[in-house]
């Protein structure tokens, strides 16, 4: 207790000594700036904009579109990433295709989309859809090849269906590594569900805190970014939580 | 084995034969208005065009330039940063949890403060590449120093060496796996960002080249862009893995 005491107040050191200092350099200098805010003026920005409703409605439509994305992304990968890992045939036809269309930046295929769909919820949701489909593939890909071939005779032998294999054996095999992989995916589709609001789509966090630069209010632009990194931060450490809890073997050996 | 990969290569170019395919018959059926999405033969058309004497060459050395030169400032701030802060068991502590904290941070988050202090400019397209493509070769460095066996720490203290030296000959080598994997991760997010940063700043390069493209509905330019910027990927990431590759044989023959 004393020791996880001792290193918090070693953690914090850092942020709070930056965070006095740009206070007082800000006081003295009497800081007026399109660039720079000191941090009681962004406290005050913060609480501005979450008093009128605009930083909770931003907050909501991004972790909305971030979340259909990502389940639509991690399904539809995984599926086929399940399907290429059981069929060899399958994944030696489409594996140089793969290889080929895996490297394309997710933000080229933003103005793509774009002409399709428009602006709007729909197609930033199909463009994280879309980035996390590779990732999701590969993955669940090398999942099923990883499953005990033992498991697999087993099955031979049982005479099982395509269907109970499927269920009974395989999905419960790979069902951690696929935890793990939708982690990494609501991670990457918070981060391109901001790419694409700053780049392109007028909604969302991202459009805030554009916006709030264009108006030349500093103070409302660093709000905007720490909240942001709030946000990817309690993604991250709610999942990292879930996981310890139904995947206590795996998380375990994560750390390793 | 040979017998393997001679069947996994006919079936891949199978595979992609049939994805072609199954493109242009979508296309020429017009399930998708050939405004928004052009048939093959049309982007390859508008790939030969645009690289023989169009725009499209000059546009992909512009972005490729920008790409390496972020990735590289990265990459030497990065190593470097994390060298010095993951020697030193004092300054992990102290310095270590911020940057874990940072870390989830969209680095497209930062293009408005960039825009903020640089405005509109190829310096600020720089400094967003390189700041987000800093985070994996930082945090892996300081990692890989953290995970070094301790005995070599203790082995360097018997044969007295200095600070440098012991980066340099223990550290930095025992680091290298995990720094060229963040390498790898890092060139990628280069590319994204130099994209990024080019549709919104307007600068000279294939993301802007892209963006124009479909603002105008010249879908096969778009598409053609689309392929080079996949090839820039493609060759980046398969470069690195065959350096990767050469620089870790050492450890693949120690084991």
């Amino acid at each position: 207790m004393k020791a996880v005491l001792r290193n918090s107040w070693r953690a914090a050191l850092l942020p709070v000594a930056v965070i006095l200092v740009a206070q007082i350099a800000a006081t003295v200098t009497q800081l007026e700036s399109d660039s720079l805010a000191s941090p009681l003026a962004i406290v005050s920005a913060f609480f501005s904009i979450l008093a009128d409703g605009s930083l909770m409605r931003a907050t909501q439509d991004t972790l909305m579109a971030a979340f259909c994305g990502c389940v639509l992304g991690v399904c539809a990968g995984s599926l086929l990433g399940v399907v290429l890992g059981l069929f060899r045939l399958a994944d030696d036809l489409l594996d140089l295709t793969i290889e080929l269309l895996r490297p394309v930046p997710v933000v080229a295929l933003i103005p793509v989309v774009m002409m399709l769909l428009g602006f709007g919820a729909r197609m930033e949701i199909v463009i994280i859809a879309l980035g996390l489909l590779w990732p999701s593939v590969v993955l669940a890909r090398a999942a099923v090849k990883d499953v005990e071939p033992r498991l697999m005779e087993v099955s031979a032998v049982l005479q099982l269906r395509f269907s109970a294999r499927l269920t009974k054996i395989v999905l419960p095999a790979i069902l951690p590594q696929l935890f793990m992989s939708l982690k990494l995916a609501a991670g990457y589709a918070l981060v391109v569900a901001v790419t694409v609001e700053i780049t392109a789509n007028p909604f969302g966090l991202g459009y805030g805190i554009m916006m709030a630069q264009q108006a030349l209010r500093p103070a409302e632009m660093f709000a905007y970014l720490i909240w942001i990194g709030a946000i990817g931060w309690l993604v991250s450490l709610m999942l990292d939580a879930v996981q310890r809890r139904f995947f206590p073997a795996f998380s375990r050996g994560e750390t390793r | 084995m040979s017998h393997l990969s001679m069947r996994k290569l006919v079936l891949g170019i199978l595979g992609l034969a049939a994805f072609i395919l199954v493109w242009k018959a979508v296309t020429d059926a017009k399930l998708v208005s050939p405004i928004f999405f052009p048939s093959p033969e049309r982007t390859w058309a508008a790939l030969v065009k645009g690289l023989a004497g169009g725009p499209l060459l000059a546009q992909t050395v512009e972005t490729i330039q920008r790409m390496l030169l972020g990735w590289l400032l990265a990459s030497l701030v990065g190593i470097m940063l994390g060298a010095l802060i993951g020697i030193s068991r004092r300054a992990r502590v102290f310095i270590a949890p911020t940057l874990e904290l940072l870390r989830p941070l969209p680095a497209s988050a930062m293009i408005p403060i960039a825009i903020a202090f640089l405005g509109f400019s190829d310096q600020m397209v720089l400094v967003v590449i390189a700041f987000g493509a800093l985070w994996p070769m930082l945090l892996a460095t300081i990692h890989g120093f953290s995970a070094m066996e301790p005995r070599l720490y203790e082995v360097s203290a018997v044969l007295g060496l200095n600070r440098l030296q012991v980066i340099w000959k223990l550290a930095l080598p025992s680091a290298l796996p995990m720094i060229l994997a963040s390498l790898r991760l890092g060139l990628t997010i280069s590319l994204i960002l130099a994209v990024v940063g080019e549709m919104l700043a307007s600068r000279e390069g294939l993301g802007q080249s892209i963006l124009l493209a479909s603002r105008s509905f010249r879908s096969a330019d778009l598409f053609a862009g689309i392929v080079i910027l996949g090839a820039i990927g493609l060759v980046g990431s398969r470069l690195l893995s065959m350096a990767e590759r050469r620089l870790l044989r050492w450890q693949a023959a120690a084991r």
